[in-house]
């Protein structure tokens, strides 16, 4: 199945940008992330291909300030693809390097042509530790 | 059956004149007839105007199928005389864009200054917005899909009685596409409309050395085209939008280089004005005469 031609058009952005990038469908299942991503999350895309929400949202172990673990509900992907707004958080995550970082995380929803709802994009920083 | 006429395969302006005799100067346009008589036009470039004279006074109904609204593919709509006939019911179908439906945005060009007469005044023209679910014309199967190409822009697919056609006339599928390398069919503007049809019309505007200035205007190269046809296992494609700038002998010259070069895994066609292709029926390939 292709993909609709918005979600093409954001993977070939997301291929360009120097900003981390996160794709996802309507359910949440991965779709994509680019090389920027790919240095916070500590794996190649190739090597992880797209995912079912429930696997790559526990994935890197989210946690906040305090160390307490984040619901994958509260994630802001997840919060955008339950209210179609944007969403923004701060926390912690450990790549599959082992890594643990400081990012911060704006999702926002991607609504096509014709309104129809077709998944959302996360931006992410890295934080100073 | 499905017989397919080419009615204008130049891209971006007419190019008439006798050096474009052969593969002619007229603004995309492609009428397809089904064997019940129903009439589909894709796209109203000026190339619509020389299936007047083909309209015959028990058709009743014709449908327009725009595929973008970029003045090489509507220019032809107000010149095309069965919109002004009082028996004849025209269909324009055509994408909307975010805020305007597709009658709001035609009416740009339908309407003084650019045109003399007003949209609203031609009773027996109705619009549809595409892309929408699936939809039939008398025989004819229609899909649509948003495609890569500036502004709202869909291609279509069309099936009847066995037989399949795809049109992309406007169409960068490799947009994007880093190295030459091509990601999955998922990945790939217009595959699923193309996939296993017996007749793929396409874009080819440029040359590789042209392209490369062009990059995200929305066109293909003859190695594009011929690549996206092969992933998409079309069984023949017709290359289509000549730039006007290409005259006869200079199209002559791209598709036997072309083919030459990047040795295309399907029929391959350059779009003459005129050529006839008759899909179905047992004719695999399709059937070609001019």
């Amino acid at each position: 199945m292709t993909h609709p031609i918005e979600i093409i058009l954001t993977r070939q952005l997301a291929e360009y940008l120097s900003v981390p990038l996160f794709l996802v469908d309507p359910k949440g299942d991965l779709l994509f992330y680019n090389e920027p991503a790919e240095a916070l999350l500590g794996r190649r895309f190739e090597e992880t291909g797209g995912m079912p929400a429930e696997e790559w949202s526990s994935a890197f172990k989210p946690v906040d300030d305090r160390g307490l673990p984040i619901a994958p509900a509260d994630l802001p992907l997840m919060i955008t693809l339950a209210t179609r707004l944007p969403a923004h958080k701060r926390f912690r995550i450990v790549g599959h390097d082992g890594v643990s970082r400081r990012i911060e995380v704006t999702a926002i929803p991607i609504a096509g042509l014709t309104g129809a709802f077709l998944g959302a994009a996360a931006l992410f920083w890295e934080l100073p530790a | 059956m499905m017989r397919v006429t080419l009615l204008g395969t130049r891209g971006s302006m007419p190019a008439p004149g006798p050096d474009t005799a052969r593969y002619g100067g007229n603004t995309p346009s492609v009428a397809l007839r089904g064997s019940d008589g129903t009439l589909l036009v894709l796209d109203a470039g000026t190339g619509i105007c020389r299936l007047a004279s083909d309209v015959t006074a028990d058709l009743s109904r014709i449908d327009i199928l725009l595929t973008h609204l970029h003045m090489d593919h509507i220019q032809g709509l107000g010149f095309f005389g069965p919109i002004y006939h009082p028996d004849i019911d025209i269909h324009i179908w055509g994408p909307a864009s975010s805020t305007l439906s597709l009658d709001a945005r035609l009416v740009r060009y339908l309407s003084p200054p650019l045109f003399p007469v007003h949209l609203r005044d031609l009773p027996r023209v109705c619009c549809h917005d595409v892309p929408c679910s699936d939809f039939e014309i008398g025989p004819f199967q229609i899909r649509t899909s948003l495609v890569c190409h500036p502004n709202p822009t869909v291609g279509y697919r069309i099936e009847a009685e066995g037989a399949s056609l795809a049109y992309l006339p406007d169409h960068e599928p490799a947009l994007g596409q880093r190295n030459g390398h091509w990601r999955g069919p998922e990945w790939t503007s217009g595959h699923q409309l193309a996939a296993g049809v017996d007749l793929l019309i396409h874009d080819a505007q440029f040359t590789d050395e042209e392209y490369a200035s062009r990059i995200g205007w929305g066109h293909s190269t003859y190695r594009q085209a011929f690549e996206f046809a092969r992933r998409a296992g079309a069984k023949e494609v017709v290359l289509f939008h000549h730039d006007p700038s290409h005259d006869d002998a200079t199209l002559d010259r791209m598709l036997h280089e072309a083919v030459r070069r990047f040795k295309p895994a399907c029929c391959v066609s350059g779009g003459h004005e005129g050529t006839v292709y008759e899909l179905g029926n047992g004719h695999s390939p399709p059937r070609k005469r001019r």
